[in-house]
């Protein structure tokens, strides 16, 4: 007896020992890789790559409401002065007029490099006619006398070209900085330096701009407005903390109080928990054995998922440790990790971390109940149970359930589930997300009004060099010109509106003729407009200059507002090349000639007008192979879409599993029934409450339904024991033990259902009355002679 | 690179002060805030105007003719038919170019150096003094029968580009627009109220 415990102990010692070791030395992440598919497409793969450390993801979007345009416009240059000079952020712009002066200097000084229009025709005698006379008219309208200042540079109108190709990209400015289209919020964008996957540094930037808000604030009342995805993430993050905390103090004390009730000695509630403790352990470990990184989301939601494991202390203490109690459990426990192991081959690797979590840390928890708790040198004592327990089965005795009930039953709820089964399942992913439609909406809106990359459609291309990236966007350019006159699409944003391949620049150069030439086409030109003879001097010296110029490089646009758009629409990343042309729908005019007043839909992922496929099509014959088109809310759906089928495909095949170990453990196709019955009873139950709720099922309610079977199963399978056992143990305690496992899962279930965050409510809300309804059919449909003994 | 824009801008404006025109009442007391109150009255007006620019990068004056349109508060309106056809529409604080096939739009709030100027020629049309007087001096002139109303900009950077505006009218009809720019190029603008 001494050497059994001495053993047990030792080994359980050494095995948390070196399961402490594992999980010291694990890694651990909390980035988006728990999302990305193990085997991602090129388009998931780049969106997720976007998602955790592209420019979009390291934009925070400010907005400033409240008095007056010329006070948010005055707090928007003080606010954006201050945190320019921290090191947290990369750039701040507010479209101020220093770098609208800079805009326009650059625009200037490389017009030749980036207007369209530039050819060899243009600058013949007929073309150089012809543009002239055309800014003339500009010069000679109402719209221009000092349109000649720019004139006799840049007497063919390239500046003017230029502005013509780059709008679109400019929000609309009050007072001198950048504001809403209805004029009533000051924008700014800070670019963190920070990548959008690092939380604590995020969080720190979004601190520091309310801190330089609150310092740069006057009297006057003023709001200050945070959105983006870093601004998302970080509040998530403290939404989850907050409600993880508030949460788990609310049903530890509940679950500790009534344990306490139960159990009357805090020795013996700590070693009931010990199990727990032992179990999480060990999945972490298996976790950072199995897949070398730990995922947040198994952290966060793996003790919840093996909090079944209480159960099993409770049914050492309250019942008595005979044989036939460790079958049942060990029974139980194999019927949890067939549900559990439904999730291992998922390809979302979350969830497959979370099916080794949890079929680990069952079989470590029973384990440590059935090897090490007997042997711990205490005195356990627990309240004498069998009134509640003799309570209960007097109730239970009268509150029958026929069998042809129970069908019906769940008959109705299955026709139910058939006749909703297409808006059963929300296949979007957007109702996992913690973030409320309001910040959603006031994000689209921000977002739409400063042009911020981070639209619907894209097409993207991929290359070995800046240059050929370059290149295949002017290419899928030129198509897309085409979708723009089909009214197609409405526009579409290139970085090579502002940094064009060389191959383009110098064909551009090369058009520009030669001084001599030149000179005596304007001289002609100039006497047939009835301009003075050296009117265009300037001119024909800076086009000269514009020659030899050296090419323009991304270099150039440093100091400009292009350069967060250069960044955002071209970077390298392990030595690829990836240039976005995000695509503009028709909804959606740009800031341009017609958008100028239009009313914008306040959501641009509201409508997809755009025809994906045309799109495709038209830009199928340019680099194939290095050109992708997607909607990024389509691939983001698709995605978790994907995973949710998988899912209910694996959760099926658990199911089978389940009967099947039943049937070969009971030897019966009767018992095994009568322990299935229950199970599947109270799951079709609860999705059709869901389905009549009008609340459509995400991948988390699908988790929840396998914790009812996992915990459920232990239900019926004692209630199997009793009618089963020819000398029956106490009837009274084998359903006061039930009753109260049942309720610690209840109330740790139910207060996570009162959770604001989607994933958290959305699991406890399943799981909470479904193992109620487990415990509740599993008892009525027993046999009745297994109450009757009371 | 806006420049051209704004200065267009500023200049139709300008033109369109003379659309304030042809009041209906009379008065004797030739005052400023007596021929405010006149412009003030006015809720749509239409006129014919012919111009002559002179600017020194040309060898010859420039002649255009067309139609001035305005409806109170903010819409203002100029259609020239010679040479060429083409308008310049500001409407609710947004300006329309039309030359030849190409329309720009340009919004008046995105560009702060002309939005004073803009305000103060509707505060004109408006007859709001006070609001006129923030952005230019104002020297008043004659008689209302026959006025003179000379504008000169307080912004050293707006007198950078325009000197002054001189308008001469009988009455609530502003007959002639001047402007003058700080280079020495001008426009003179007469107009015919139709009746």
């Amino acid at each position: 007896m001494i050497r059994t415990r001495v053993v047990s102990l030792s080994v359980w010692l050494a095995l948390v020992a070196l399961a402490l070791l594992v999980v010291a030395r694990a890694r651990y992440s909390a980035d988006l890789s728990a999302f990305l598919p193990r085997s991602p497409s090129a388009a998931q793969q780049l969106l997720v790559q976007q998602l955790q450390d592209g420019l979009a993801s390291r934009l925070i979007l400010v907005g400033i409401e409240g008095a007056d345009g010329a006070t948010r416009a005055r707090l928007s240059r003080a606010l954006a002065t201050r945190l320019r000079a921290r090191a947290e952020f990369v750039s701040v712009s507010n479209g101020e007029d220093a770098s609208q002066d800079r805009d326009r200097e650059f625009v200037f000084r490389h017009r030749y490099a980036l207007s369209a229009a530039v050819s060899a025709e243009r600058f013949s005698i007929d073309g150089l006619r012809a543009a002239i006379a055309d800014t003339l008219e500009l010069v000679a309208s109402a719209a221009g006398l000092s349109a000649k200042s720019l004139f006799v540079s840049d007497p063919t109108g390239e500046t003017l070209q230029v502005i013509d190709q780059l709008q679109g990209a400019q929000p609309r400015r009050e007072s001198g900085v950048w504001s809403s289209a209805d004029g009533a919020r000051a924008l700014l964008i800070g670019e963190t330096r920070a990548a959008g996957s690092d939380t604590d540094a995020q969080a720190q930037a979004i601190g520091l701009i309310r801190a330089e808000f609150a310092g740069a604030s006057t009297a006057t009342p003023l709001q200050l407005l945070l959105s983006g995805p870093a601004v998302f993430s970080v509040d998530a993050r403290v939404t989850i903390e907050h409600e993880a905390v508030r949460l788990s103090l609310l049903s530890t004390t509940l679950i500790v109080t009534l344990l306490l009730l139960v159990y009357r000695s805090l020795p013996t509630l700590l070693i009931g928990l010990l199990p727990v403790a032992c179990g999480a352990l060990a999945g972490v470990a298996a976790v950072a054995l199995g897949f070398g990184v730990v995922q947040g989301i198994t952290l966060g939601f793996g003790v919840t998922l093996i909090g079944e494991s209480v159960d099993y202390s409770i049914y050492l203490f309250i019942q008595s440790p005979q044989r036939s109690l460790w079958r049942t459990i060990g029974l139980g426990v194999l019927t949890s990790i067939c549900g559990f192991a439904s999730l291992l081959p998922s390809s979302f690797p979350g969830l497959a971390q979370l099916g080794l979590f949890s079929i680990s840390g069952l079989t470590a928890a029973a384990a440590v109940t059935r090897f090490v708790l007997p042997q711990l040198p205490v005195t356990l004592k627990v309240a004498d149970l069998a009134p509640l327990g003799t309570a209960a089965a007097r109730l239970l005795l009268r509150l029958r359930l026929p069998w042809s009930v129970a069908a019906g039953l769940a008959l109705a709820c299955a026709l139910l589930l058939y006749h909703d089964r297409d808006r059963l399942w929300n296949r979007d992913l957007s109702a996992l997300s913690p973030v409320s439609a309001a910040a959603q909406a006031l994000d689209a809106s921000m977002r739409t009004d400063l042009g911020a990359p981070d639209i619907g459609d894209l097409v993207v291309v991929n290359a070995d060099s800046e240059q050929a990236a370059l290149q295949w966007s002017e290419a899928v350019g030129a198509r897309l010109d085409e979708l723009v006159d089909q009214k197609v699409i409405a526009g579409y944003d290139s970085a090579t509106r502002f940094l064009p391949s060389s191959r383009t620049q110098d064909a551009r150069r090369a058009s520009l003729p030669a001084e001599q030439p030149l000179r005596s086409r304007v001289a002609a030109v100039a006497a047939s407009l009835q301009l003075q003879p050296d009117a265009l001097q300037p001119f024909v010296q800076q086009l000269a200059a514009a020659r030899s110029a050296a090419p323009l490089t991304r270099a150039d646009l440093d100091g400009t507002s292009f350069a967060l758009g250069a960044d955002a629409l071209l970077w390298q990343r392990d030595g690829v090349w990836h240039a976005l042309l995000p695509l503009r729908a028709s909804g959606l005019a740009g800031w341009g000639a017609a958008g100028a007043a239009s009313d914008r839909p306040a959501d641009p992922w509201a409508a997809d007008p755009i025809d994906i496929d045309r799109v495709r099509a038209a830009v199928a014959a340019v680099a194939p192979g290095h050109i992708l088109v997607m909607n990024i809310k389509h691939e983001l759906d698709s995605l978790y879409g994907g995973y949710l089928s998988e899912a209910l495909h694996l959760s099926l095949a658990g199911l089978a599993a389940i009967v099947v170990l039943l049937l070969i453990a009971l030897r019966s196709a009767a018992r095994a029934a009568r322990v299935v019955a229950p199970l599947l009873l109270a799951v079709l139950v609860v999705a059709a409450g869901f389905a009549l709720a009008g609340t459509r099922l995400t991948i988390l309610h699908l988790i929840g339904m396998l914790l009812i079977v996992a915990v459920g199963s232990n239900y019926a399978l004692f209630f199997d024991r009793r009618a089963a056992e020819r000398e029956p143990s106490a009837l009274p305690l084998t359903l006061a033990s039930l009753l109260i496992a049942n309720a610690c899962t209840v109330i740790g279930f139910g207060v996570l259902a009162s959770a604001h965050v989607p994933v958290l409510s959305a699991l406890g809300a399943t799981v909470a009355p479904g193992t109620l309804l487990a415990l509740l059919f599993a008892a009525l449909l027993a046999p009745r002679r297994v109450l009757a003994g009371a | 690179m806006n420049q051209p824009r704004r200065l267009a801008a500023a200049l139709i404006a300008a033109a369109l002060l003379a659309l304030a025109q042809d009041a209906a009442t009379a008065d004797t007391n030739p005052e400023l805030d007596r021929l405010m109150g006149l412009l003030a009255q006015r809720r749509h007006g239409e006129a014919d105007f012919s111009e002559t620019k002179y600017l020194s990068l040309l060898r010859q004056p420039l002649q255009s003719s067309g139609v001035l349109i305005y409806d109170a508060p903010d819409h203002l309106e100029q259609r020239t038919s010679a040479p060429k056809p083409q308008s310049v529409v500001l409407d609710h604080g947004i300006l329309t170019l039309q030359i030849g096939k190409r329309q720009r739009l340009l919004r008046l709030a995105d560009y702060p150096q002309l939005a004073p100027l803009i305000d103060s020629i509707r505060a004109t049309l408006a007859g709001d003094r006070a609001a006129l007087e923030r952005v230019f001096a104002l020297d008043f002139d004659g008689t209302l029968e026959h006025w003179q109303l000379r504008l000169e900009p307080r912004d050293p950077a707006l007198a950078a580009t325009l000197k002054r505006i001189d308008m001469r009218g009988e009455r609530a009809a502003i007959r002639e627009v001047q402007v003058l720019q700080s280079d020495g190029d001008r426009s003179v603008m007469s107009i015919t109220p139709r009746e």
